[in-house]
């Protein structure tokens, strides 16, 4: 099976504490750390278990600049057999469906049998994969958290309310957007890194993909982000004072207000 | 000269001189136990490298004092005396042995200097001691086959009781015994009946006296017949014997002697990768660690071959104790079997040398169990390594990306972050900034080209930990009443990677290594305290070109001693301390004494010792990423430990290294003991008790 | 020109999702409280009852009634929605699993914009919506601006727009099954086969909104009861800190900290939690933290957004009951 796998490099929120920048413009980045959005990482690792069971090949694409390589290559170090980098000056600041439109261009270059991103990734918004679909008209399953490969027909199983598991069967090629917790991804240390630190990834820009510069990038965007902001907090906990009742009675209204009581 | 029974050299049977037989079943066995030896010895040529012949003299020492002086038997008494009487009678007999193989040849033989005088007391001597050995190997069997000690069972999983073999061998000595008793004791009962004095004196109560006592109204031929049957027999069982040894666990009678003079010298320390190949070239291996058998070091696998089974590892094993799925013996007795059957002494293998160990003999769990605490190997008496081989089997998962994904997270933040919490460097002295007035901190800039004379080097779970911070704050008070000039490196500071090293994450410990090394370097600083055991091992061991290493315990003794620190009565007279020796502290770095010493210049304070403390000190859960690892145990180490300060009789436990106190701390709280037991740093107690 | 706003309804087993109404304060946020039309999908006698409850919110409601349609696929329902909506509408739609699988692709075929997890709309202006979003786990806000000239679908977070209490909107149902399916019922790619439940007791804390998490201070095994019973009534799950699994009254898929689980609550309950570093380090994305503790030096009333200082084995029963009061 032949497998694309889409991938983002993030600021990771496990390591970062998130600021708002100077006039809201931007998140502070200088002390940030990236790496591979988390989600993307179960895709690739669950695109190598496929590729394990039924052979194939799987590439990872990523829509950025010459930064948004090394996310390629940890990927590559874990297993990819191919990584494509998606650069352009005309990509930049790009809403969703910009680079839908991008990765579309890449997919269309190949012949892949499956299509991966992740669910979500740091803007929280789960639409990158929706749109590739419909954009491919691809059949499309969105939290996919289990797939089984049968006679080059999938099953799918997508994460539901209630922890519940949703399970469908879905025609190839199609696209599928990955939940976490699908899979155990395998560990990339630095030794792994440096093995595939000299391997060549093709770059492709606007041009190459066929697309024109103001159906993407900040041209083409529908969807803008007008500013960062944090909404005011209080400083520490407010004791609540009273006797218990009155505490409880408070307690309850600040829950209510904050959806802490269905 | 006249002999009154034929001896074995003059003998026939059927027609055949005996002569015969005394040639051949010598020649048989030899050429037998030389081809077992070759088998043996396969796998140790296709295995990895290890270089073990520096520091001869150092070797020998511990040769003659470990291996010859059988030193750390007594350690299980009632097992430690009989081995050691086994033993020694061994060495004593062995003489007896060879010259009784000559004897078969020619009856008068006798080895040089050992015909006269000396051969009679030794003759003697010998008796004894062989009536030593019978009776150790009778108590030894009924003990093994009846009262079947604990540490001695095997889990039905991992196969068959082991003490089938044990009673056999024991047999066998026991065999050996009875037979030269027999031997001479006939030769003495022919001499005795014709009223004449036996050639050897047999004295009253050895062996060979109630031999003859049981021989002397044997007719002649009889006793001719118990002669010759007696010294054949001996024969037989002393090459079948030997064959036998390389074949299960008495292999050690062998390998034991060398396996001690082949140990490791350099405790707490981690082999290289690969043995030859330098740090530069490590990551250019085709594969790091030990993926299949004979991916280990020889010496290893003659561990291996000397392992004797004897349980005592894990026995003094924490995780085993706690239930996890680790048994040390049974890493070394399962490494054998596989070794057996790959390279059997005769037909087709019934292992694949190439078979991969993990998820083979080996469990993941099991490997990721170890918190390399060293019990294991302070206990075993023949010096068998532990330690490098997990670490090396944790290379090969790593090497094959088989990390579980709860050690994934904190490897990821060490590597981005430089601490397993993946909070910001640069928030790493914010501990400081509490007790900025009162004690302020210098923390050295290297943009600003700041040193000082003393490093302080926090490590990591110091520097962000809430509830261990203050031993941080205890240490910067301490070592200022000191009137010691330190600073810290702060942001520039990494996790020494102590864990991550002794986790198989070889890449990621360089890339901190290298780090760390460079900011130490750079702070000027001509010593290193630290009060964190497991950096200051790591410092001490596995870096290199640093300035002295001490911990903090060492450097307030001496301040204590020069009377630079004063320190004032205790205060709470209800409290009985005892102090838990941290594994990276006592056992990998031999530093019992100190932090006792200081505990016991606080005027007044009532001290007890656990059962188990000093090298037999119990590992309280592990530091560094064993944190974060989520083992199967049926309990914890910690909640055990808190029990046994318990049962000392201690209400407060001390201890030197924050991982001790984390855990500790855990089992106090779990075990429903919050108030009535408490755990305090050495560093935090000398600090409440300062004169100021 | 105004835009026609619709509201995707949600529903299962013939009562319509919580989300429902929700659509209905979010148009209001856009003004058109009144003139938001509820769009519902389903089959049969179910889907009767759940437009009937719906047009107690809605003044208008269309229904689409096919047996293809007794369990939501989102490709069917997209084709059928592209079908009946005119174009440069603004349909609303829940920010669910459902939502996910619907939205992107739907906003493709439209044409229009697409924007996920709303958490505010602050109003329509021409052909700009202004919403309100968070990012990186909800440690940030962002303002948003969408063009939605040829249309948009609009996901919103669920519980983030609470309905009002007054209904009785009395809406008509019309039923346009047949506008839908002129030219037959689409084929899909995608077949349902089944849904496989949670195994009971198999709870993934990480997915919770509101977590009601214990620590030590619950002493006992038997007091869980008091913390399932509050986790029940105010529709949360429960944790833990690392103490109560270690003494395994609850097991480790339950547990909050480093070495468990790393979970996003919105409302994080800290029942006689300490707020150790461990356990903290498992708590991410900007909760609203109420801790109650006996210890007022508790580290939790550090982080916590609402504190008591008091033992959690009387609040919490006293807690369960006045919510459950309130209900």
């Amino acid at each position: 099976m032949e497998i694309l796998v889409c991938v983002k490099r993030v600021p990771d929120t496990a390591e970062n504490e998130i600021e708002v920048g100077p006039a809201g413009a931007d998140i502070k980045r200088s002390d940030l750390v990236y790496s591979v959005n988390e989600w993307d990482n179960y895709a690739v690792e669950e695109a190598l278990q496929i590729r394990e069971k039924v052979g194939g090949s799987v590439t990872v694409v990523t829509v950025g600049d010459a930064d948004s390589e090394e996310v390629l290559r940890r990927e590559m170090a874990m297993g990819a057999d191919t990584g494509v980098l998606l650069s352009d000056q005309a990509f930049k600041n790009s809403d969703g469906l910009g680079i839908a439109k991008i990765l579309q261009g890449e997919v269309l270059k190949g012949k892949y049998d499956l299509v991966m991103t992740g669910a979500l990734a740091d803007d929280g918004a789960g639409q990158v994969g929706g749109m590739l679909a419909a954009l491919l008209d691809y059949p499309y399953a969105s939290l996919v958290n289990m797939i089984e490969v049968q006679d080059g027909k999938l099953t799918v199983g997508r994460e539901i309310e209630g922890g519940n598991q949703e399970v469908s069967q879905i025609e190839l090629p199609c696209v599928l957007s990955i939940q976490t917790g699908i899979n155990e991804p395998r560990y990339v240390g630095i030794r792994g890194i440096r093995k595939v630190a000299s391997v060549e990834i093709p770059v492709r820009g606007a041009g190459d993909l066929g697309l024109s510069p103001d159906a993407v990038g900040a041209a083409g965007a529908r969807v803008k982000r007008v500013d960062y902001f944090v909404p005011p907090l209080g400083e520490g906990a407010e004791i609540l004072e009273g006797s218990m009742d009155e505490q409880v009675e408070k307690l309850i209204d600040i829950l209510k207000s904050k959806g802490g009581i269905k | 000269m006249e002999h009154l029974l034929v001896p074995p050299a003059g003998a026939s049977f059927l027609g055949i001189p005996a002569i015969i037989f005394s040639l051949l079943i010598p020649v048989a066995g030899v050429c037998t136990f030389v081809y077992i030896l070759t088998r043996r010895i396969a796998p140790l040529v296709m295995a990895a490298p290890d270089p073990r012949l520096d520091n001869v003299v150092g070797r020998a020492i511990n040769t003659v004092k470990f291996a010859v002086g059988q030193y750390r038997q007594p350690r299980y008494m009632m097992a430690g005396v009989l081995h050691i009487v086994i033993f020694a009678g061994f060495c004593v007999l062995s003489l007896r042995s060879i010259t009784l193989v000559m004897v078969g040849v020619s009856s008068d033989f006798a080895l040089p200097g050992m015909d006269g005088f000396l051969g009679e007391v030794y003759g003697v001597f010998k008796d004894f001691v062989a009536t030593f050995v019978l009776a150790a190997c009778v108590t030894a069997a009924v003990r093994r086959g009846i009262f079947k000690p604990e540490r001695y069972a095997v889990p039905p999983a991992l196969g068959k009781e082991h003490t089938g073999e044990a009673v056999l061998i024991l047999g066998l000595i026991s065999g050996l015994m009875l037979a030269d008793m027999c031997f001479e004791g006939s030769l003495a009962a022919a001499y005795l009946q014709k009223g004449m004095e036996p050639e050897a004196l047999v004295v009253p109560g050895t062996g060979t006296w109630f031999a003859v006592q049981f021989m002397d109204q044997m007719p002649l031929a009889k006793l001719q017949r118990i002669h010759l049957g007696a010294y054949f027999a001996h024969e037989i069982i002393f090459f079948t014997f030997l064959c036998l040894l390389p074949l299960g666990k008495h292999f050690h009678v062998i390998t034991s002697i060398p396996n001690v003079f082949l140990s490791k010298l350099k405790k707490g320390s981690v082999k290289p990768v690969k043995w030859g190949v330098p740090e530069e070239k490590v990551l250019d291996l085709e594969s790091l660690g030990v993926k299949k058998i004979t991916d280990f070091t020889w010496k290893h696998i003659l561990d291996f071959y000397t392992c004797a089974d004897c349980g005592r590892c894990s026995d003094q094993c924490p995780a085993n104790a706690v239930g996890r799925p680790l048994s040390p013996r049974f890493i070394s007795v399962k490494s054998r079997e596989h070794l057996y059957k790959s390279f059997p002494i005769w037909g087709e293998p019934k292992a694949k040398v190439d078979e991969p160990l993990i998820g083979g003999i080996f469990s993941e769990d099991e490997i990721w169990s170890c918190t390399t605490c060293g019990a294991c190997e302070a206990e075993c008496p023949i010096f068998i390594e532990y330690i490098d081989k997990m670490v090396d089997l944790r290379r090969g998962m790593v090497d094959d990306g088989n990390v579980p994904q709860s050690l994934q997270k904190p490897l990821g933040s060490l590597e981005k972050r430089g601490n397993p919490y993946g909070i910001m460097e640069r928030k790493r002295a914010d501990w400081v900034k509490e007790i900025a007035e009162q004690c302020p901190v210098r923390v050295l800039d290297p943009k600003k080209g700041d040193t000082a004379p003393t490093l302080y080097f926090v490590d990591s779970i110091t520097s962000f930990d809430e509830q261990i911070q203050s031993i941080g704050q205890s240490a910067a008070r301490v070592l200022t009443a000191a009137g010691i000039e330190f600073g810290i490196l702060g942001p520039a500071e990494s996790d020494s990677g102590h864990e991550v090293r002794r986790f198989g994450e070889e890449s990621l410990f360089m890339e901190l290594k290298d780090r760390n090394t460079e900011a130490i370097l750079e702070s000027g600083a001509q010593r290193i305290v630290t009060t964190d055991p497991h950096a200051f091992n790591a410092l001490s061991k596995d870096y290199q070109g640093l300035p002295k290493v001490e911990h903090i315990s060492q450097v307030i003794l001496r301040a204590i001693q020069e009377g630079k620190l004063r320190l004032k009565p205790t205060e709470d007279s209800a409290a009985v301390y005892t102090y838990h020796d941290p594994c990276y502290l006592g056992r990998h770095n031999g530093l019992y004494a100190e932090p006792r010493s200081v505990l016991d210049a606080i005027p007044g304070l009532r001290r007890v010792e656990m059962k188990k403390s000093f090298d037999r000190s119990f590992c309280c859960g592990g530091g560094g990423l064993m944190l974060f690892y989520e083992p199967v145990e049926e309990t914890r180490m910690g909640k055990l430990r808190v029990g046994m300060a318990r049962s000392a009789g201690a209400n407060v436990i001390v201890t030197a290294c924050p991982f001790c106190k984390v855990n500790i701390e855990d089992g106090i709280k779990t075990s429903g003991l919050e108030g009535k037991m408490q755990v305090i740093d050495l560093v935090e107690l000398v600090d409440r008790h300062l004169v100021r | 020109m105004a835009k026609q706003l619709f509201a995707y309804i949600e529903h299962a087993g013939g009562s319509a999702g919580d989300t429902a109404l929700e659509l209905v304060t979010a148009a209001g946020k856009l003004g058109a409280a009144d003139t938001v039309t509820a769009v519902v999908l389903g089959s049969g006698a179910e889907l009767d009852k759940v437009c009937q409850e719906v047009a107690s919110g809605y003044k208008k409601v269309w229904k689409v009634d096919n047996e293809a349609l007794a369990y939501p696929n989102a490709e069917l329902i997209r084709e059928l929605l592209l079908r009946l909506l005119p174009s440069g509408s603004l349909l609303l739609i829940p920010n669910g699993s459902f939502g996910m699988d619907l939205g992107p692709g739907l906003s493709v075929k439209m044409g229009g914009a697409y924007v996920s997890d709303c958490v505010n709309l602050e109003g329509l202006e021409g052909d700009a919506l202004k919403v309100v979003r968070q990012e990186y786990s909800g440690q940030v806000s962002t303002h948003v601006s969408c063009d939605v000239a040829a249309g948009a679908v609009v996901a919103l977070r669920p519980g983030a727009f609470p309905p009002d209490e007054t209904g009785g909107a009395g809406g008509q149902v019309e039923d346009k099954t047949a506008a839908a399916l002129s030219g037959g019922v689409p084929a899909v790619r995608r077949r349902f086969v089944e849904v496989r439940e949670a195994e009971a007791g198999d709870v993934d804390i990480t997915k919770a909104d509101i977590l009601v998490s214990c620590g030590r201070g619950i002493e006992d095994e038997a007091n869980l009861e008091l913390a399932f019973e509050l986790a029940k009534v105010v529709g949360g799950e429960v944790s833990c800190s690392r103490p109560i699994v270690d003494a395994k009254w609850l097991p480790k898929p339950r547990q909050v900290g480093t070495s468990g689980q790393t979970v996003k609550p919105k409302v994080y309950y800290a029942l006689g939690i300490s707020g150790t570093f461990q356990h903290l380090g498992g708590l991410k994305g900007n909760p609203f933290i109420v801790a109650i503790n006996k210890n007022p030096k508790a580290p939790i009333f550090q982080v916590a957004d609402v504190g008591v200082v008091g033992d959690i084995l009387q609040y919490i029963p006293a807690l369960t009951e006045k919510v459950k009061e309130m209900k």
